[in-house]
C-alpha cells in the first residue's frame, strides 16, 4: 500500500515537472508572442496542478491529514491563468498589431471599436439630428 | 523514491526558471517580458510546493498562495499600464 502511494506521488511530481519544463521550453522556442503565449498558459498550469495533486496525496496518505490549501491554490491559478493570458494578448494587440494584420471576423474586432458608451452617445446624436 | 522524484522535479523546474529568465532578458517586446515573469511566478509556486513536500511541512502553502495572488495582480497591473498608461484610473 505504501509503495503504491509513493509510486503515485512520484509519478505526479515527475509529470508536473515535465509539463512545466515543456511549457517554459515552448515559451523559449516559439517565433512570436501570440504563439509563445500558448505554451506556458496551458502546460505550466498543468505542471503546477500536478505538483499540487502530488502534495495533496502525500499529506493525505503518508502524513495522515487532509489539507485544503492545495485546492485553494489550484482553483485560484486555474481561474486567473486565462485572465492573464487574455490581458497579455489584448495589450500586445493594441501596442504591436494593427487591425489589418488580424484575421477577419463577421463584425470586426470589438476591442478596436469604440466603447459602448461612446457608441450609444453617437447613436443618440445621430437620432436627434434626424429629428 | 519520492526523494528521487523531488530531485528530478527541482532540476526540471530550475531549468524551466532559467529558460524564463533567458526569455525575460532577451524578449523582443515588453509583453514577452511580462509573460516570462508571469510564467516564472507559476514555476516558483511549483518549486515552493515541492519544497513543502521535501521538508514534510504544510507551512509553505501560505507562501505559495501569496505568490499566486501577487503574481496575478502584478501581471494585470503591468498589462493595464501598457493598455491605458495608468494602473488605477
Amino acid at each position: 500500500m505504501h509503495l503504491i502511494h509513493e509510486l503515485l506521488i512520484s509519478g505526479l511530481i515527475v509529470l508536473g515537472a515535465i509539463f512545466a519544463l515543456v511549457g517554459s521550453y515552448g515559451m523559449l522556442k516559439f517565433p512570436n508572442l501570440m504563439t509563445r503565449l500558448h505554451a506556458p498558459t496551458k502546460a505550466t498550469t498543468l505542471g503546477v496542478g500536478g505538483a499540487l495533486v502530488a502534495s495533496m496525496v502525500y499529506f493525505l496518505t503518508l502524513e495522515g491529514h487532509v489539507s485544503i490549501h492545495e485546492v485553494l491554490i489550484s482553483l485560484f491559478l486555474f481561474l486567473t491563468a486565462p485572465i492573464t493570458a487574455h490581458f497579455i494578448a489584448k495589450a500586445y494587440m493594441h501596442k504591436h498589431l494593427k487591425p489589418k494584420q488580424l484575421p477577419k471576423t463577421q463584425s470586426g474586432w470589438s476591442t478596436y471599436s469604440a466603447s459602448p458608451a461612446e457608441q450609444s452617445h453617437k447613436h443618440s446624436q445621430s437620432s436627434t439630428s434626424h429629428q | 523514491m519520492i526523494d528521487y522524484a523531488l530531485h528530478f522535479g527541482f532540476f526540471a523546474l530550475s531549468l524551466a526558471l532559467l529558460m524564463n529568465i533567458w526569455r525575460a532578458i532577451k524578449g523582443p517586446t515588453d509583453m514577452d517580458r511580462i509573460l516570462a515573469v508571469d510564467t516564472m511566478v507559476i514555476n516558483l509556486i511549483a518549486v515552493i510546493i515541492l519544497y513543502g513536500i521535501y521538508e514534510k511541512t504544510t507551512l509553505y502553502f501560505e507562501a505559495a498562495l501569496l505568490f499566486a495572488m501577487f503574481g496575478f495582480v502584478s501581471t494585470v497591473a503591468y498589462c493595464k499600464f501598457i493598455l491605458r498608461g495608468d494602473v488605477i484610473e
